[in-house]
């Protein structure tokens, strides 16, 4: 027998306590836990973004077109490295339903500013030489079981091509992998010349301008550069970070981390209230052997210790096993295919994991303190003579 | 071994306050226990036998004056030195036996020795030998709802020999038991007395109790009066 086990078997006397306590703090934590992976999903964009590059578009919003003649003007900036463009293309597979991500993109420049992706050389040659060519990120490929040479007829739900039809057949030329193993690859480029060109919606109009500085410290003046050099144009330009236009690009599905941090405190608090209750409780109806105990020669400080280590064990015990299931859930929900497309990064990461660790200490640490101070500051005479 | 003195008490008064009024319950009371000495002190309710067997037993202080075991005066000893002298020099026998309900008889008989340095095996040695003792070692593995008043009394007793302390306080330990289970406790704690040199201090009302003991004091009125000595 040692400290744990009087402390294990004080823990679990009243299985029923113990059994609503875990419960609570298990449902706590497993919320914590799949909420938390589903903020750094969709948080992944952000996180991934290189600290040089600059996203040019149009002020109206996005989704308004801008001239391909702000490229060069663009390219011609002072402090400006690389540029590209790109067009969303709207596209999908076969099922109108499952959308996949397409850009119609300059294959020249792309993967110039995109250089935290991978293509083999002779892929990338045999890319330009193909103007159906396409180069299909690594987990798009994987998902759709899509090799290098395959035909694959693109469909775009938004645009239609001369003829009237809606379907693009395209060649995989390569397959692209992320530098960062957490880099989204669930998407496609194609050549922009074969989009504008087959096309009814116009020529020499571009979606959006991506491009590198020589140095992040200079992206602020090179973004006030470029959004002066448009400013009272037709096509008026809004210059942010990478970083910025994903964070902006997210938030308007609604403020998730906000909606997290409301629903993870309003379940925290009620833990922290109920559970802290049941532990004064539980201390409450052991007074007089914690008295016998003291009397015995147990020291204030060891008895203060094996409190609140009572209450850190649940809290670890509820918060371990509803962080468990959280990662069990996350693991099912991401092989779900619909979901793998939508949210390419939902996984429990290791930082989510110690942040919810470090909840659990605290929640033990909170809701055992008050009974632990009280242990220990005990009254032995009275507590004896209370019979 | 009889005439050495294990406690003396000089001049002890002990007062509290209640209701803005000072009570007091002893002043100026002194006294000597030799070691190997069978001490009942009985006494009125509210007489302060327990107040002096908490203040003999380190759990409580004197208002003034001084209490010396082996010549060590306790009551300026501080809070933790007051804890380890407990776990070192005293075991308490209690009225409601005052087991851990979740640990069986050996475990709560294991209690005080987790205040010791011992290993795992000897700590196991010293509760069967304790155990074997009280004659509970076939009792060892039931938890207190499981035993009888006076078996979980002879646990308590065996938890109170465990680490072999010299001093053995008992606080009305008969007081919930009938009177053949009271006469088993009693034999036991002659037993100690007699054949393994404890001293022990048994606060009682019971005068059947207080004839075991070798010598009974009447606390009165904040006074000891000695009675006859019983053998």
């Amino acid at each position: 027998m040692n400290d744990p086990y009087l402390v294990i078997k004080n823990l679990t006397r009243n299985k029923l306590r113990l059994s609503f306590n875990s419960f609570a703090i298990l449902i706590a934590f497993f919320i914590f836990g799949v909420l938390g992976a589903l903020n750094s999903a969709f948080n992944a964009g952000i996180e991934l973004s290189a600290d040089d590059r600059l996203v040019v578009v149009n002020k109206i919003n996005f989704t308004q077109p801008m001239p391909i003649a702000y490229v060069n003007k663009i390219r011609a900036i002072k402090g400006v490295n690389q540029v590209t463009h790109a067009n969303w293309f709207g596209a999908y597979h076969q099922d109108q339903r499952k959308m996949i991500v397409a850009f119609a993109v300059d294959p020249t420049t792309y993967l110039k500013v995109y250089s935290d992706f991978l293509l083999a050389d002779e892929q990338y040659k045999s890319w330009l030489n193909d103007r159906q060519g396409m180069v299909v990120g690594e987990r798009l490929a994987n998902a759709k079981g899509w090799k290098v040479g395959d035909l694959v007829p693109i469909s775009s739900n938004i645009f239609s091509k001369v003829d009237g039809s809606h379907v693009w057949d395209m060649r995989v030329s390569g397959i692209l992998k992320g530098k960062d193993k957490q880099a989204d690859t669930n998407f496609l480029i194609f050549h922009y010349k074969y989009f504008i060109e087959t096309q009814t919606f116009g020529s020499d109009w571009i979606g959006w301008v991506a491009l590198t500085t020589d140095h992040p410290s200079l992206n602020e003046t090179v973004a006030r550069s470029i959004d002066k050099q448009f400013a009272n144009s037709a096509y008026e330009t809004e210059t942010s970070t990478e970083k910025q236009f994903n964070k902006a690009f997210i938030e308007q599905l609604g403020s998730i981390g906000l909606i997290i941090s409301s629903v993870v405190f309003a379940a925290f608090f009620t833990i922290l209230l109920l559970v802290g209750n049941s532990m004064a409780t539980s201390v409450r109806e052991r007074t007089r052997e914690i008295a016998v105990m003291k009397t015995l020669g147990f020291q204030a400080p060891r008895v203060f210790g094996m409190i609140l280590s009572e209450s850190l064990m649940l809290s670890l015990f509820g918060g371990l096993v509803g962080l468990g299931l959280a990662c069990y859930t996350v693991t099912v929900v991401s092989a779900m295919p619909e979901l793998r497309t939508m949210l390419p990064n939902l996984v429990l990461s290791g930082s989510i994991v110690l942040q919810a660790v470090f909840y659990m200490i605290v929640l033990g640490l909170l809701t055992g303190i008050l009974p632990a101070v009280r242990a220990m500051r005990l009254n032995t005479i009275e507590a004896l003579s209370r019979g | 071994m009889g005439d050495e003195v294990l406690f003396q008490i000089n001049n002890v008064a002990k007062h509290f306050e209640k209701a803005k009024q000072k009570i007091s319950i002893f002043t100026g009371l002194s006294m000597s226990i030799n070691k190997g000495d069978f001490l009942a002190i009985m006494g009125p309710s509210g007489s302060g036998k327990s107040t002096l067997l908490n203040m003999l037993g380190g759990v409580d202080r004197p208002s003034s004056g001084d209490i010396l075991f082996n010549g060590q005066a306790i009551n300026t000893l501080s809070e933790g030195q007051l804890a380890r002298w407990r776990a070192d020099h005293v075991g308490f026998i209690f009225q409601s036996y005052n087991l851990m309900p979740m640990l069986n008889a050996a475990r709560n008989v294991e209690l005080p020795l987790l205040l010791k340095n011992l290993p795992a095996a000897q700590r196991k040695k010293n509760v069967q030998a304790a155990l074997t003792l009280v004659d509970l070692q076939e009792r060892a593995k039931h938890l207190p709802s499981e035993l009888s008043g006076g078996q979980q009394q002879r646990v308590a007793i065996a938890r109170a020999i465990v680490s072999d302390p010299d001093l053995l306080l008992c606080d009305e330990p008969t007081g919930d038991l009938d009177r053949a289970t009271a006469i088993e406790i009693l034999e036991i704690l002659q037993l100690l007395n007699k054949d393994f040199g404890k001293t022990i201090i048994m606060v009682t009302h019971d005068p059947q109790a207080a004839k075991y003991a070798k010598r009974n004091l009447h606390l009165d009125k904040g006074f000891f009066v000695e009675k006859d000595l019983v053998v």
